[in-house]
């Protein structure tokens, strides 16, 4: 597995490595039942600090993404098309948000962007 | 368990005085001190190794109230590392078996040998980097669980300096065991310590995760009118030139319009304490 830690991209730490770990999840590259590393050696391992390789730990957790087994550790969830699907719904949401924004710094309108999609597909 | 529990600690002296102060460090975590010269690091530091005696307030370590029994479960390394000047490293390596009880003779080899420390030279003749070195050694090998460390950084090496980093970020891969380093190398800290405590002035200034910490703030660089705008309680310090104006922020605070860098616990510093 890899993770990549950017100290300088302003991006929280916690953030990164539960975004990353999620990807990897999403893509498949981790599949069901996979063990995860323990939080302690992952925050060793990456040099970054061990409450917040937990708080991304937890969050995955709360998701849906992963589970606990008491004194075994921590382990990738069955997948769960409903969350993929959920997941995949909110990423396009943000994009779409980027867009809008973008659209509005060039005095687009709503029409002429769903013509460009329009376009795209032709 | 917290292998460090300060409460209420306050200590006078002529023309300083320390807290009052409260501070906790959980078991497996690193807790950096920070602070400028005569903040308290040092006062507090000796505080916690019964060096002085507070004149209130209460400390424990590991769970127990101060004792002489603690020091066999507590690595201290102080930024004069005391030991006999005429010493080798075998004779001193004697006096430490009889100092503690859990001694181990191979780990402290192994130590020696990691480090590259001569073993017949004369403990004066060590430069600042091998003094340390060996005083990290001695601190590593009696099984503490808790590492104290005053400015062990100061004067060293880049490449020492990380080193120690690697081996304190080791030390806390066991969750029974934690570390509480000083140094004013802000950025040494920034790299290995979970928990980070601002002490100015003999007052504990904050004491938050690290991470947390550089979520929450920000750098703002724009004009000293956009500054004035913003809500007074977003600005935690800041720095007004002619041609513009640099600002500490809290992120949570300032309209997401205004384009705000990354801090780093160095500025972070600066910038609070030039404000307290």
């Amino acid at each position: 597995m890899n993770l990549f830690i950017d100290n300088k991209s302003g991006a929280p730490i916690y953030d990164q490595i539960y975004s990353q770990i999620k990807a990897l999840i999403i893509s498949g590259a981790l599949s069901e039942n996979d063990p995860l590393p323990s939080i302690r050696s992952l925050a060793k391992d990456l040099r970054i600090s061990v409450v917040t390789t937990k708080r991304a730990y937890d969050e995955l957790e709360r998701e849906g993404f992963l589970y606990t087994v008491p004194a075994k550790g921590c382990f990738v969830a069955p997948k769960n098309t409903e969350l993929l699907r959920e997941e995949h719904l909110k990423q396009i949401e943000n994009h779409l948000l980027e867009i809008r924004q973008l659209a509005a710094a060039c005095g687009m309108s709503k029409q002429d962007i769903i013509q460009m999609l329009d376009l795209l597909d032709t | 368990m917290n292998a460090i529990e300060i409460s209420n600690i306050a200590k006078k002296y002529k023309g300083f005085s320390l807290g009052p102060l409260s501070l906790t460090l959980p078991a497996g975590c690193i807790l950096g001190l920070i602070g400028e010269n005569g903040a308290g690091k040092t006062t507090t530091i000796k505080a916690l190794l019964g060096m002085n005696h507070p004149d209130s307030g209460e400390i424990r370590l590991l769970g127990q109230p101060l004792s002489a029994d603690l020091r066999n479960e507590t690595g201290v390394v102080l930024d004069e590392v005391g030991l006999p000047e005429n010493l080798r490293i075998p004779q001193i390596e004697k006096i430490m078996k009889y100092s503690f009880r859990n001694w181990k003779s191979d780990v402290f080899a192994e130590y020696i040998k990691k480090f590259n420390l001569p073993e017949n030279k004369r403990f004066r003749t060590f430069s600042k980097g091998m003094k340390m070195k060996l005083g990290l050694a001695i601190a590593l090998s009696h099984d503490a669980k808790l590492l104290i460390l005053d400015e062990p950084t100061a004067g060293l090496d880049p490449l020492v300096r990380e080193e120690l980093l690697d081996i304190l970020n080791e030390f806390t891969r066991d969750e029974g065991h934690a570390v509480l380093i000083s140094s004013h190398i802000v950025s040494d800290l920034e790299k290995v310590c979970d928990y980070i405590a601002f002490l100015h002035k003999g007052q504990l200034m904050l004491c938050e995760e690290k991470d947390r910490l550089l979520e929450q703030y920000g750098f703002l660089q724009t004009t000293a009118e956009n500054l004035d705008a913003l809500e007074p309680a977003a600005i935690r310090g800041k720095r007004v030139t002619q041609y513009g104006a640099e600002a500490l922020v809290d992120r949570k605070l300032v309209p997401q319009t205004f384009d705000i860098r990354p801090v780093t616990i160095e500025e972070l510093f600066v910038y609070m304490a030039k404000e307290g």
